[in-house]
């Protein structure tokens, strides 16, 4: 107490010889930075009164109810886990039991690949930091490279590339006009691509349009990586969460391992096992051999030092405790599989509920779209009308969180698109 | 086709995390790590706080509790409680809103996101460390984009600190330039600044325009105290200039796994800090977007809740008292062994590390003949040693000084 007196005298008489309390900010200049479009959405529904609201927006799962949800096997994991309680630091690379058991879904139960301990891996947080990893041993093993981006994709996808300072192009993606896949255009830019580019795919359940290739189309696009010696990144966030089968959805990726591409893989367990916050994912590298596995994977490690250490326990524990229960696991792909039905449902809901309101536009492509996000066609001006007029969230580009759309809503929704566009 | 990372060469060890690999291997039923930084208690096993038990069962017991996504710099209540902890219940930085506050990956998260933002929005791009420090700070401001020099800290002969170089060092580097401080507890050296040196270090900052930040992983651990292990940090935010604050509860509160820490940014206004806040997200959401929520769950649930509060403090200051007794047991083992030297800076030095001053031959000496595992700097965990194992790591430094390696 008597230090502290004595400091504070002393600290006033030389703060006013050093003028500190004058100097102005280091940040004085700081520009507000602008809001983010997904999270923006999120929080002007929470601000609206209107009871009738509906929160199409932020991508995260909700029962009919429009609840979040926490799986059954996630509460009984976490009961498990409360009672055995150690806090030690994970490796750099994670927990081990994660990332075999994850490989295992992407890569197949029975892989080879896995056996001959070809694949590099290491836990990550959640797909993000999975493809931020990614993006860093990319620039500092391939500084040369750049990254092809569809067009759209997940607006974070290049943020993650900028910050880790890889040059960044796109690819063209979606085709407005069939609200489909540009496949013509798409396969030229891979072929113009100078070859040995590196692209990044999305796995599965395109976000945010939904529109993903057929198995056939696949098949042509990883032929076409072949002859050109391009490296597929699989963004895989959605795997079990698009059709509700996880080997179904992982059928990109198997065909470019039966082709024998070296890829590279960030998985998340965000939205398949309703893990969110938790931020569990993976990094995965395939290899020639074994021995590149082990020198990829300290390299992996060495960046993930500098960021966090080492990743974060909770969500690890989790993970293991289901995925190494086969009766557990079991329960979560059944439970995997109720949420994907509930949003096919709600797709076929959806459509249904405009036809027979009699629209003038086609709407096949709310089914034809695939896992959580449906892009709607909506312009700028309509979605704004549907949020002025009707209360309505979504972000501007006209994406449709399917998740959040029940029984509750679907007809007062498919009213509200339909008077915006009726006339158009 | 060939792979296109076919030619990566493996990393080297990390050669702190080697040690305990190197311990691992060992069959000898004497062996003692003393590597690793982490908490051990009088039998050598990993600590979970009692109090940190009932805030999970609290959670899990808690069905309400959802999963979701926390914002992108993390629970807010977290952050409040956070920034109230280093700069104290009062502090008007925190009164007037000039502190943003995210909530990061512990401590090496935190550095590391104030180290982008740093490289991002800073006009200068050099950041001064301490010799020697953590050896993971040069890996996090390099990949950050800032440029690494070092002060001089550690005065090897006094094994104390170099009081004399950190000032003309400092004193020499560019205005402006960051400083990276040790609130307390220096790492590895467990050698701090006294009240008064920090003050000079403080009007020097100041006068030279320097911006310090500071990595405060020990607070409490140190001393025993909250408050007292917050000084340094305190005395700077009170003259009213900004700083940078990176927090970790990895050991404070148990909390290792589970990735737990806050960069706070005092700013001078509150209008700047609603502005700092909101170019952090922008650091941060390309990074892991937002942080994990369970180890903040944690930390907040005892923070907010009184008891729960005091609970921590007893707990943790029972911590800090066995660090500083097995000090005092070392340093009593090694004078009843008359071994030769000053050892008195066992005693001195705080937190949860002692800069020994064996050589590496010495060190390797230890490892072979008495199965002694510690970093080859001459660092020793204290918080690895216990009643029963003192007289043995005294027989092994005895050895090593008199000459027998």
């Amino acid at each position: 107490m008597a230090i502290r007196r004595a400091m504070s005298g002393r600290l006033t008489a030389r703060t006013e010889v050093l003028g500190v309390r004058s100097m102005s900010s280091w940040w004085r200049g700081m520009e507000p930075a602008p809001k983010d479009p997904i999270l923006g959405v999120t929080e002007a529904f929470l601000a609206d009164p209107n009871p009738e609201k509906v929160n199409v927006g932020v991508g995260a799962y909700r029962d009919d109810n429009g609840k979040p949800v926490v799986l059954e096997c996630v509460r009984e994991a976490e009961r498990r886990i409360a009672g055995n309680l150690k806090m030690e630091y994970l490796p750099m690379g994670g927990s081990v039991k994660v990332v075999e058991e994850t490989l295992k879904l992407a890569y197949g139960e029975n892989s080879e690949l896995i056996k001959d301990r070809r694949i590099a891996a290491v836990q990550a947080l959640s797909g993000t930091g999975a493809c931020r990893l990614f993006a860093d041993f990319q620039k500092r093993f391939r500084p040369d490279s750049q990254i092809y981006i569809p067009v759209p994709t997940w607006a974070n996808h290049h943020n993650i590339w900028r910050d880790a300072q890889v040059p960044q192009k796109t690819y063209h993606y979606y085709h407005p006009e069939s609200r489909g896949l540009d496949f013509a255009t798409m396969m030229d830019d891979i072929k113009n691509a100078p070859n040995g580019s590196f692209f990044l795919l999305h796995a599965c359940a395109h976000n945010p349009t939904g529109v993903d290739p057929s198995e056939e189309q696949w098949r042509e696009i990883s032929h076409q990586f072949k002859v050109k010696g391009h490296f597929a990144f699989f963004d895989m966030a959605y795997q079990g969460f698009a059709s509700g089968d996880p080997e179904k959805d992982a059928k990109s990726i198997r065909i470019f391992l039966e082709d024998g591409h070296y890829i590279g893989i960030a998985q998340s367990y965000a939205k398949n096992m309703g893990l969110y916050g938790q931020r569990v994912g993976c990094l995965s590298v395939l290899c020639e051999d074994e021995k590149q596995a082990v020198a990829v994977k300290s390299q992996l490690q060495q960046l993930a030092r500098p960021m966090y250490s080492n990743p974060p326990l909770h969500g690890a524990l989790i993970v293991s405790t289901i995925l190494g229960d086969p009766d557990l696991k079991k329960l979560w792909l059944k439970e995997v599989k109720v949420m994907a039905d509930r949003i096919i449902g709600m797709r076929t809901a959806l459509q249904g509920n405009l036809e027979k309101l009699g629209s003038p536009l086609s709407w096949t492509h709310i089914t034809n779209q695939i896992g959580m996000f449906c892009y709607s066609g909506l312009t700028p001006e309509q979605v704004d009308r549907l949020t002025s007029e009707f209360h309505i969230y979504m972000t501007r580009n006209g994406r449709i969180s399917m998740a959040g759309v029940t029984t509750g809503n679907v007809e007062y929704l498919a009213s509200a698109i339909h008077e915006v566009t009726k006339s158009a | 086709m060939d792979s296109v990372f076919a030619a990566i060469a493996q990393a080297p060890e990390d050669p702190i995390l080697g040690v305990t690999v190197a311990y691992n291997k060992d069959s000898s039923p004497i062996k003692l790590n003393l590597g690793v930084g982490a908490y051990r208690t009088e039998e050598g096993k990993p600590l979970v706080l009692n109090v940190v038990r009932k805030a999970e069962q609290l959670l899990v017991n808690d069905l309400s509790r959802v999963k979701e996504y926390l914002p992108i710099i993390g629970l807010a209540e977290f952050n409040k409680l956070t920034a109230k902890l280093i700069l104290g219940d009062d502090s008007p930085a925190i009164q007037e809103s000039r502190v943003a506050t995210a909530q990061c990956l512990s401590g090496t998260g935190s550095l590391r996101v104030g180290a982008e933002f740093l490289a991002k929005h800073y006009h200068q791009r050099t950041i001064y460390i301490p010799q020697p420090t953590w050896g993971n700070h040069l890996k996090v401001f390099t990949m950050a984009g800032l440029s690494v020099k070092t002060y001089r800290y550690y005065e090897p002969t006094t094994r104390g600190l170099h009081f004399q170089g950190l000032l003309e060092d400092l004193g020499a580097a560019p205005a402006g330039s960051i400083v990276l401080l040790h609130a307390c507890a220096h790492n590895p050296t467990g050698v701090d600044p006294t009240v008064e040196q920090w003050e000079q270090i403080r009007q020097l900052i100041r006068s030279k325009g320097l911006l310090p930040f500071f990595d405060s992983a020990y607070q409490g651990f140190a001393s025993g105290s909250l408050d007292a292990d917050a000084q340094s940090v305190r005395m700077f935010v009170a003259d009213g200039g900004e700083c940078f604050i990176a927090q970790s509860y990895a050991k404070n509160m148990g909390l290792y796994g589970e990735r737990v820490g806050a960069l706070s940014i005092v700013c001078k206004a509150a209008d700047v800090a609603s502005r700092v806040e909101s170019q952090l997200k922008l650091v941060i959401r390309p990074m892991y977007s937002n942080p994990p929520i369970h180890g903040a769950s944690i930390a907040a649930t005892i923070l907010k809740n009184s008891d729960m509060y005091n609970e921590w403090k007893i707990e943790l200051k029972a911590m800090a008292d066995r660090i500083i007794s097995m000090r005092k047991q070392l340093f009593d083992a090694l004078r009843a062994r008359g071994t030769p030297g000053d050892w008195s800076h066992i005693i001195k030095q705080i937190g949860m590390f002692t800069f020994t001053g064996l050589n590496s031959d010495q060190v390797a000496f230890m490892t072979k003949k008495y199965h002694i595992y510690m970093t080859s700097d001459g660092r020793i965990s204290m918080a690895g040693l216990s009643s029963k194992t003192a007289p043995h790591l005294a027989d092994a430094i005895h050895a090593a000084v008199t000459g027998a390696c």
